[in-house]
């Protein structure tokens, strides 16, 4: 029994990394652009959330959809007026500057909210849980993985039933050919930073009431992010999600043979994976 | 041969001579301020172990003592190898007469280090005294090769304090012995789990079984593998030394997945108010090791203030809650003045070391003095022990906690105030 509770854990700790990765999944997907700073700007999230509930005395799940339209013109100016700018043949200066970006983000939220240790308010919700025959699960662990689902079936729907989606295929594939058509690929990655800012949200919703957070957390969570991202294959949202729970359940079994090897688990499955389908598992574009 | 320091010594004593006119007065009594580097963790992952530093020091600056003084600051960032930069830059660039170093072995031991190779004192606090002493040894793992140091001393508590604190809380309780083990795969941890210098053969000799389920690394985001065993071995008491985030996550999923256990002794992760908040009201009654509260009964030697008169003070000044760093940042201050009230020449690192090996300090963590008491043999020129005592955080009426001393087995001069409770399940 504890097997299949161990693979349940996992998946549901896999939901929690695919809402790390889903924006992250996004940028790279449609603009080629590796945001380095994007663990501190689920940090970053966490807190102005944390600002909302403390000042507004919102529940955090109410919090969460003041901070989504903040976020998204936050991203969406980010990418206008700074990260446009990085975007070309090389593609050093992108990785430069979001790393720029990363500590810019982590010292001014230092300098803001001190190095103390931070929770979004918690109450009866964060501990409650249902049992399954014999197994318990956390409800939180659960709407983390429910949302992760919704999430990326939202996104689906955005990329293959809009406008705007078919817009963000376009610019992915060809920027040249798509701006011909009338498409400006600028305004396309402002529109697809900002949304990914509002994913970033909702995965710092359940990162602010799951564990505390400080100022420097944001890059460990951020290669859990990257590593579902490839699993997955660029580009594909059902894949990230895959990756993400490929990750999680292998930490988890992985623990549950030792410890020690929980987090090394991970990153071996993301190797193994690399080195079977080095493009990953569902890769949409042919580059 | 003519060495940086011979020449800055014998044209420091000749300057000081012509301008003194040959008068040995204390070092204090000199005109020219003494020189004091303080390195400490200000921003990066242990800062909250820096948050009073600025207070303290406007403090000591203030007093009659401290006047005397001039204290450089710098910061660590959190990284050891900072740590030694900034300190050579203390030594090097700022010319100091002394150093000073808190908080954690990240910080301290390559500042210690740094010091030793350039012949500058160095005090330093808050870090257990195993990683301090026997992490600045070339062979870690080789006793006979271990070394005490010149020019380096360090007050604090050590590893078997923290584990006769530990056993003595548990033993107010009635539980089945059964201890599960959360220790993570760093410096701490495995000096925690060590099956000779750390918990292990201590509660196999009391009685109590062990599961420790291994090293995890820290920032892990699922803990059900130790939960299930814990489950299995029907454990009542957890221990372990994880960081604050992971002790949420571990805490959080326990509750989740319905272990209760009655008590839970827990190092570093709840030693700062803010991170028993973020557990929200699932905090009651955790336990942890109290190194300083505003109840212990010590004074400043600085000020005369008593230890809750500068938790007021702190609490007043900044509006946030009392920590524990602030008494021990706080006696770092006091051995500086204490020290180089008894010197003649504060330039003279010889003489500087020899004052403070002969210290005797009633500081407001208790008395400092480097006479061995408690330790091993190789540990007894460098380290002076202070005390240690068992707290719980209690939830308060209208949120927050408050740190209750529950057991003082080993200091009975501590008040407690309260005995261990059971954690609510």
């Amino acid at each position: 029994m504890i097997w299949v509770d161990t693979i349940i854990q996992g998946i549901l700790l896999g939901g929690l990394y695919a809402l790390f990765a889903a924006g992250l999944s996004l940028v790279f997907g449609i603009m080629r652009l590796v945001n380095l700073a994007h663990g501190d700007l689920i940090v970053m999230g966490a807190y102005l959330m944390l600002v909302l509930v403390t000042l507004l005395g919102l529940s955090p799940f109410l919090a969460v959809f003041i901070a989504m339209p903040l976020m998204f013109v936050l991203g969406w100016v980010l990418q206008k007026f700074l990260l446009n700018r990085t975007l070309g043949d090389d593609i050093l200066p992108p990785l430069l500057v979001t790393f720029g970006l990363s500590i810019a983000l982590q010292n001014a939220l230092l300098e803001g909210f001190s190095a103390d240790s931070q929770r979004l308010p918690t109450n009866a919700l964060t501990t409650a849980s249902v049992d399954v025959g014999p197994i318990t699960l956390g409800v939180m662990p659960l709407l983390t993985f429910a949302s992760a689902v919704l999430v990326i079936i939202g996104l689906n729907q955005l990329f293959y039933r809009t406008e705007l989606g078919r817009a963000f295929r376009a610019t992915s594939d060809d920027a040249t050919t798509a701006s011909l058509m009338g498409i400006k690929p600028a305004n396309i990655f402002a529109t697809a930073t900002g949304i990914a800012l509002v994913i970033v949200t909702i995965a710092a919703l359940y990162l602010g009431l799951r564990a505390n957070f400080d100022p420097n957390i944001g890059p460990a969570r951020l290669i859990y992010a990257f590593e579902a991202v490839i699993i997955g294959g660029l580009g594909s949202l059902w894949g990230t999600l895959l990756g993400g729970i490929i990750i999680g359940v292998a930490q988890t079994v992985g623990a549950a043979v030792n410890p020690e090897w929980q987090i090394l688990a991970g990153h071996v499955a993301f190797l193994v994976v690399l080195l079977v389908r080095p493009r990953g598992l569902f890769p949409r574009a042919n580059d | 041969m003519i060495t940086r320091r011979r020449l800055l010594k014998s044209t420091a004593a000749t300057g000081l001579t012509l301008a003194a006119g040959g008068l040995s007065a204390p070092a204090l009594a000199q005109g020219a301020k003494i020189r004091l580097g303080y390195v400490s963790p200000q921003s990066g992952p242990l800062a909250a172990f820096s948050e009073a530093d600025q207070f303290i020091i406007d403090g000591f600056l203030a007093s009659d003592a401290g006047s005397n003084f001039e204290v450089i600051v710098k910061d660590s960032q959190s990284n050891p190898n900072r740590a030694a930069e900034v300190a050579k830059e203390l030594i090097i660039d700022d010319e100091i007469d002394m150093m000073l170093v808190a908080s954690t072995p990240e910080t301290t031991n390559p500042v210690a280090t740094t010091c030793e190779a350039e012949e500058i004192p160095v005090i330093s606090t808050v870090a257990p005294w195993q990683p301090y002493f026997i992490g600045q040894q070339g062979n870690p793992g080789d006793p006979g090769s271990w070394q005490p140091f010149d020019f380096s001393f360090h007050f604090f508590w050590g590893l078997e304090d923290v584990i006769s604190v530990f056993t003595a809380m548990w033993n107010q309780l009635d539980t089945n012995k059964s201890v599960g083990a959360i220790f993570p795969n760093d410096g701490d941890g495995n000096a925690w789990g060590d099956p000779v210098v750390g918990f292990p053969p201590v509660l196999d000799a009391q009685g109590y079984t062990l599961t420790d389920t291994g090293r995890y690394q820290n920032l892990t985001d699922d803990f059900s593998a130790q939960i299930n065993a814990f489950k299995a071995a029907n454990c009542e008491i957890v221990t372990g030394v994880p960081i604050p985030p992971d002790f949420t996550t571990f805490w959080t999923q326990a509750k989740q997945q319905g272990f209760n256990p009655k008590a839970a002794s827990i190092g570093k992760a709840i030693l700062f108010p803010q991170a028993v908040e973020a557990l929200g009201d699932q905090g009651h009654n955790l336990s942890s090791e109290v190194w300083w509260s505003p109840s212990h009964p010590f004074a400043s030697s600085l000020t005369g203030q008593s230890a809750g008169d500068l938790a007021a003070g702190y609490e007043a000044a900044t509006g946030k809650q009392w920590t524990q760093p602030i008494g021990f940042v706080h006696a770092l201050f006091e051995m500086a003045a204490n020290v180089m009230g008894r010197v003649e020449d504060s330039r003279d690192p010889d003489e500087v070391t020899a004052a403070i090996a002969a210290t005797q300090l009633s500081s407001i963590v208790g008395r400092i003095a480097f006479d061995g008491a408690g330790l091993p043999p190789f540990a007894t020129q460098n380290v002076a022990k202070t005390p240690l005592v068992g707290g719980q955080w209690r939830l308060k009426d209208g949120g927050g906690y408050d740190l209750v001393i529950v057991d003082n087995s080993v200091h009975p001069d501590i008040p407690t105030g309260g005995s261990m409770e059971e954690i609510p399940s």
